[in-house]
């Protein structure tokens, strides 16, 4: 089950023609897809779409009634491989992952998919993560639309906007039998706003129903010399006709005045941040009413050069604001241009940085430095020549500490790290790689484990150049999400295949934790459309891995520093895989906080473990904290004149996963912790036993207590 | 709460009649999504056009993130327009910044979000300590001070309380008082009712979560907290016993009361130190040794070296050894206090597991001194030892038994001298001491130092060896310093390096420094 459940947001998908929809980008999106006839969809979850996978998956129900087949994809190379439904039959299809590493994975099968064209609308809605929440390595997706000519569009981030691009892309899809890529930045997936709605439409041809009569036609397939046409097929006529279509269509857009001499041209996506630019100068107004004429490029491959053309008549200067690196639009202006010989100054990067997100200051120094050169008559004096007289905010960059993301409280990686640091300490340190997922965290402090991330699913692939092995053993981890995504062919079988003698460490959370929870195919959830339960060990020892070990329960630092310490050591050659496996806290205790707080209530017993510090012996070394970094283990500054430094302490949100109590154990920190079980309605016995106890205990320590001074009313 | 007279809000934009931008900045798990869908609602209902944005990803695991919603007047539906909003704040165009914790509000001020020309900044005074913060062996806290003083520049106008200590004490999170403070601040064009209502329409939790917002919501209305003064540490609590120990305790005193005034209050503290941990008699060893140092202070900079041996004398005397652990895990207080920490009370019971993991080391420790060097010495019976008693132990001292072992563990303080940690503990204690003492004479800042260098040595079994390392290094150090003007100031630096690090690499570059100008 996904960490966020939008079952009662889903109704509103049922909304008919003539109400108003509000709500998220991603509700409004999957709106749409219904609006337009989508006949199947899929996708990969991951930022900023998983929380889409999440409403597609709980829509379900309603896309049944509507004969829409929804797939959760094994990965997004399974998701665009899904759109070949589309190239025969005339069904429209969507699917969604994130991009650019989304579209990296998938690019076999896009680039198959462009070349082969289709019949029916075939969208892919990519994700974009760049700029700030951004989790992936920062590049445009925009490059795979311009190798394969997909056309790409880029819609101003408002939810009328993202909801017609949905529709413009299919019919696009359509006109040119070339798939679309509908492209949503971070920001306007999360967006929230409103739109009229129209009615749900069933698909023209259901996915049942194409089975009952199947089509062929090897005129489609990528071999020479069919895809010699198909290339021609791109140039000669798909792009033409998609030109055409956008001119046509309108579907770029052209606000402001007609007669200025100076112009903006931008992606769809960043209009918000131009016009707020534009009103903080003065220039525009709450409704985007502008004085600098814009060209929208809600498509933003191909370039419409007519329509472009027509843009820069009477202009002097055009600023080109495009986000990110390297500056395809701006260049691809640049040629038509030159080539139609306009004597139009082209500004774009320079102006404005070519690396990193364009945020509302870039956004406000790069329009006023063109405008300052440009058009320096339409700024306002302020502006030309500030005069502020700004008080001195003093810097507290050197006071600020950065929080990068980390383990969550409870989270069963954590003592995963634990063991394997202490087992460093013993044998010494040891190359290893890291994966995509919640784990990578470990590469940061406290535990800095692991160098590098080469992709999902690709720890242990990414040690192959170690698999020759040499002293001491290469060690890899990999998630379950990353495991079941690319990992089990990609890396495990090529470390099996090539006699690898490394370790790989599977963390299993039983979810694709870092996306959101959803289910995998290991899950231990019950989910009464997938098929989850299918352990990894036994796919592990599937594929020749004879060397393997089960870790239950990874809060138990001591066994899980015994067995990584075993496989590291041992003299069995080949792959040792130790599948670690504890359920998400975060997932863990949504599902069954709710449940305790009712057997609370009802009368039934239940433990609540926490845990605590002693003050008095904790020495504040912090060697803790050091295996922890667990958000409710922090620090206290003690009202004692004889302590310099603060000691450890737990607050309230310590959930009892016994990380603490065991890395004390197993690293032989110190004997301050201590496990609090509050027994919430004790049965008779074991209120009589505490009773008895507390009367003896109590009796031992008064005993003591009044054969000694007594300070503080005797704190300790 | 701060207000810039002088600088006058800035007129809005008439281009942009009636906007609020507003940004939430919290740690990830905090509830600041359910925190933006609240202002969302409150601003829809009260005939405002919202947009809320927010960049969910993995920086929600604990990581800083941010929620962004700006509003404005609804236009009529006839006029067809919608207004255009940013998808992001920015710098110097944020007229209320909600922070969810102390250093997010710096942060806020750090990417320029908090102006005095139209910023109202409301923050919850609370600290969650980032990862950074909390490694270092020393203390690496962050001043929430110097954030104070920059909000007081940086804000027109500022609420600061601990909102999340509020929250808790209703049973409710820190989205539910952020939401009050919001709604008590005034800076939204929305009464207090709409604000409940939208707490209200969330169902589950509501309860809680409307009382620790209205008790927010007032405590905003009265303009937040002042700055507490610090409460003075040094408290003279009544002290109780058998009158035999009171009349011991009172010629302690007298002693104290002797010393010069700037060292009492702290060898008080020491003093109470070391009688709980052992007798009367050991604190009148403690005096002992402090009287050794003061002989050889001098009264020039308010017997500094006096006053700073008072505390770390106290903390070398009173090691961390078996029994005091035991004896402080034993105590009726302490039961009390885990009791009302855990919210154990009527018709709950509590179960209290203790971890502990002996080794061989500690076991010697407890032998008489000369058997137990003995046996030290012996690799073999150290492994034998190690064998049978050096596995992690988990103690159920909730229960009669387990209690009754630790109970005469504690009680074995009468022993405690004649074994061989204390002679150990003792001779280092000496050593440093003496060495001190023969620097005190030339170089009282320097003796200073190295009186402060005892801080260094902590923690248990690896921890604690590692401590060690480290004093002796610094010490090396400050040996090779003596007779430098400097040398107390690099005493000092070398000490500072020493607690950067669990490994040391900072005092060893420290110490490379010091090398290359001997």
């Amino acid at each position: 089950m996904a960490e966020r459940s939008f079952k009662a947001e889903v109704e509103d998908l049922r909304l008919g023609a003539g109400r108003t929809f509000t709500g998220e980008g991603i509700l409004a999106l999957t709106k749409a897809l219904l609006e337009n006839g989508v006949g199947y969809v899929g996708g990969y979850q991951g930022a900023p779409i998983s929380h889409l996978m999440d409403v597609l998956a709980d829509a379900q129900d309603l896309m049944a009634e509507l004969g829409v087949r929804f797939e959760a994809n094994a990965s997004e190379a399974a998701a665009a491989a899904m759109l070949a439904a589309s190239v025969h039959y005339p069904i429209r299809g969507a699917v969604t992952f994130k991009g650019s590493v989304g579209v990296n994975v998938a690019s076999d099968a896009l680039a198959n998919l462009a070349s082969s064209g289709v019949t029916g609308g075939a969208l892919v809605i990519v994700g974009e993560d760049y700029g700030e929440g951004s989790s992936i390595m920062q590049e445009r997706s925009h490059a795979f639309a311009m190798k394969s000519q997909f056309w790409l569009l880029d819609p101003r981030p408002n939810l009328p906007s993202i909801v017609k691009a949905v529709g413009d892309g299919f019919d696009l899809s359509e006109a040119t039998n070339s798939p679309v890529m509908l492209m949503v930045r971070i920001r306007s997936c999360h967006v929230t706003g409103t739109f009229e709605c129209k009615d749900n439409r069933r698909p023209q041809l259901s996915v049942t129903e194409a089975l009952s009569s199947p089509r062929r036609d090897f005129s489609r397939v990528v071999l020479p010399p069919m895809s010699y046409a198909h290339e021609q097929d791109k140039i000669r006529n798909r792009w033409p006709a998609a030109q055409k279509f956008i001119a046509e269509r309108h579907l770029n857009e052209v606000f402001g005045p007609k007669g200025a001499r100076v112009g903006i041209v931008l992606q769809g996506g960043m209009y918000n941040g131009v016009i707020r630019a534009l009103q903080r100068l003065g220039l525009a107004d709450l409704y985007g009413d502008t004085e600098i004429p814009l060209y929208v490029m809600n498509v933003t491959y191909p370039v419409v050069e007519k329509e472009f053309i027509a843009f820069c008549e009477g202009k002097d200067s055009l600023l080109v604001v495009e986000e990110g690196q390297p500056e395809f639009i701006e260049q691809g202006l640049a040629a038509v241009i030159l080539r139609a010989g306009l004597g139009v100054r082209l500004h774009g990067k320079g102006l404005l940085p070519m690396a990193g997100e364009y945020t509302g200051q870039v956004m406000l120094d790069g329009v006023t430095a063109f405008l300052r050169s440009a058009a320096p008559g339409m700024l306002a004096g302020r502006v030309r020549a500030p005069n502020e007289d700004a008080p001195q905010i003093p810097d507290l960059s050197k006071v600020v500490p950065i929080r990068p993301p980390g383990f969550c409280t409870g989270c069963p990686e954590r003592p995963i790290f634990a063991a394997l640091k202490l087992v460093e300490r013993e044998l010494g340190r040891h190359q290893i790689t890291a994966d995509i997922g919640c784990h990578l965290f470990a590469t940061l402090p406290p535990f800095e484990i692991g160098g590098s991330t080469m992709g999902y699913g690709l720890g242990p692939a990414s040690n192959a150049a170690f698999d020759g092995g040499g002293e001491r053993r290469p060690l890899s981890i990999i998630g379950d999400g990353g495991f079941w995504h690319n990992g089990l062919a990609t890396s495990i079988g090529n470390m099996v295949f090539n006699r690898s003698d490394g370790v790989v460490v599977v963390v299993d959370n039983f979810y694709s934790a870092a996306t959101g929870g959803q289910d995998v195919m290991s899950s231990r959830a019950e989910n009464a459309t997938k098929a989850t339960k299918n352990p990894i060990a036994r796919a592990v020892q599937g594929i020749g891995v004879n060397w393997v070990r089960q870790i239950d329960r990874t809060y138990d630092v001591g066994r899980m520093r015994d067995v990584l310490r075993e496989a590291l050591t041992t003299p069995e050659k080949g792959p040792k895989v130790i599948v670690a496996s504890s359920e998400c806290m975060l997932n863990r205790q949504r599902r069954e906080k709710p449940l305790a707080r009712q057997a609370i209530r009802e009368g039934r017993r239940v433990e609540a473990p926490r845990f605590g510090v002693d003050e008095a012996i904790c020495t504040g070394d912090h060697a803790c904290i050091r295996l922890s970094g667990c958000p409710s283990l922090g620090l206290k500054r003690l009202d004692d004149p004889l302590r310099d430094d603060p000691v450890a302490h737990i607050d309230q949100s310590c959930v009892g996963c016994g990380n603490c109590g065991e890395v004390a154990d197993a690293a032989i920190l110190c004997p301050s912790f201590y496990r609090a079980d509050v027994i919430h309605n004790p049965g008779p016995f074991e209120r009589w036993r505490a009773r008895l106890a507390a009367r003896l205990t109590g009796w031992l320590m008064a005993r003591r207590a009044a054969r000694r001074l007594a300070f503080d009313g005797g704190r300790p | 709460m701060t207000l810039h007279e002088d600088l006058a809000p800035r007129a809005p934009d008439p281009a942009l009649g009636g906007i609020i931008k507003l940004a939430v900045m919290a740690v990830g798990g905090q509830g600041g999504g359910v925190l933006a869908g609240w202002i969302e609602s409150v601003g829809r209902a009260g005939g405002y056009a919202v947009q809320a944005t927010s960049v969910a990803g993995v920086a929600q695991r604990t990581g800083a993130t941010i929620y962004y919603i700006e509003m404005a007047p609804r236009p009529a539906p006839t006029t067809g327009r919608q207004p255009v909003f940013s998808l992001m704040p920015s710098a110097g165009d944020v007229d209320i910044l909600v922070a969810a914790e102390m250093m997010e509000a710096g942060r806020a001020i750090l990417r320029g979000f908090v102006t005095p020309d139209r910023t109202t900044l409301i923050a919850s005074t609370h600290r969650a300590l980032a990862v950074s913060e909390k490694t270092v062996p020393g203390d690496g806290i962050a001043s929430s001070e110097e954030v104070r003083a920059a909000i007081g520049v940086a804000a027109r106008r500022a609420i600061l309380f601990d909102m999340d200590r509020l929250a808790i004490d209703h049973g409710s999170v820190i989205s539910a008082s952020l939401f009050g403070a919001l709604a008590g601040s005034g800076a939204l064009p929305f009464a207090r009712p709409a604000f409940r209502a939208a707490v209200a329409a969330g169902g589950k939790g509501a309860e809680a979560s409307l009382a620790a917002f209205e008790a927010a919501a007032d405590m905003a209305e009265g303009g937040g907290d002042a700055p507490q003064a610090a409460s003075d540490p040094v408290s003279s609590a009544a002290i109780t016993g058998p009158a035999r120990l009171l009349r011991d305790w009172l010629r302690l005193s007298d002693r104290i009361a002797a010393l010069p005034e700037p060292v009492r209050a702290m060898a008080g503290a020491g003093l109470r130190k070391v009688v709980d941990f052992q007798d009367c008699a050991y604190g009148g060893l403690y005096l002992d040794r402090l009287e050794r140092v003061l002989a050889a202070d001098r009264p020039g900079a308010e017997w500094e070296l006096t006053r700073e041996a008072a505390k770390h004398i106290a903390n070398a005397m009173a090691y961390d050894d078996v029994i005091r652990v035991a004896d402080l895990k034993t105590r009726a207080a302490r039961m009390v206090r885990i009791g009302g920490e855990m919210g154990a009370g009527e018709g709950r019971i509590l179960a209290l597991t203790e971890f502990f993991h002996p080794r061989a080391d500690e076991i010697v420790g407890m032998l008489p001194a000369r058997m137990g060097a003995r046996w030290r010495a012996d690799p073999a019976r150290m492994a034998w030892l190690d064998r049978w008693f050096g596995k992690g132990r988990r103690i159920r001292s909730d229960r009669v038994l387990p209690f009754l072992i630790l109970w005469l563990a504690g009680g074995l303080r009468g022993w405690r001298v004649h074994t061989l940690r204390h002679a150990d503990e003792t001779a280092h204690l000496e050593g440093w001491l003496s060495e001190v003492l023969a620097v005190a004479g030339d170089d009282p800042a320097l003796a200073a130092e190295m009186i402060r260098c005892r801080r260094l040595i902590k923690g248990y079994s690896d921890t604690h060896a590692r401590g060690l390392s480290k004093f002796d290094r610094v010490m090396e150090g400050a040996r090779l310093l003596r007779g430098r003007a400097d040398a107390a100031d690099w005493t000092r630096r070398l000490r500072e390096a020493a607690l950067m690090d669990e490994e040391g690499k900072a005092l060893e570059g420290a110490l490379a420094t010091v090398r290359s100008f001997l």
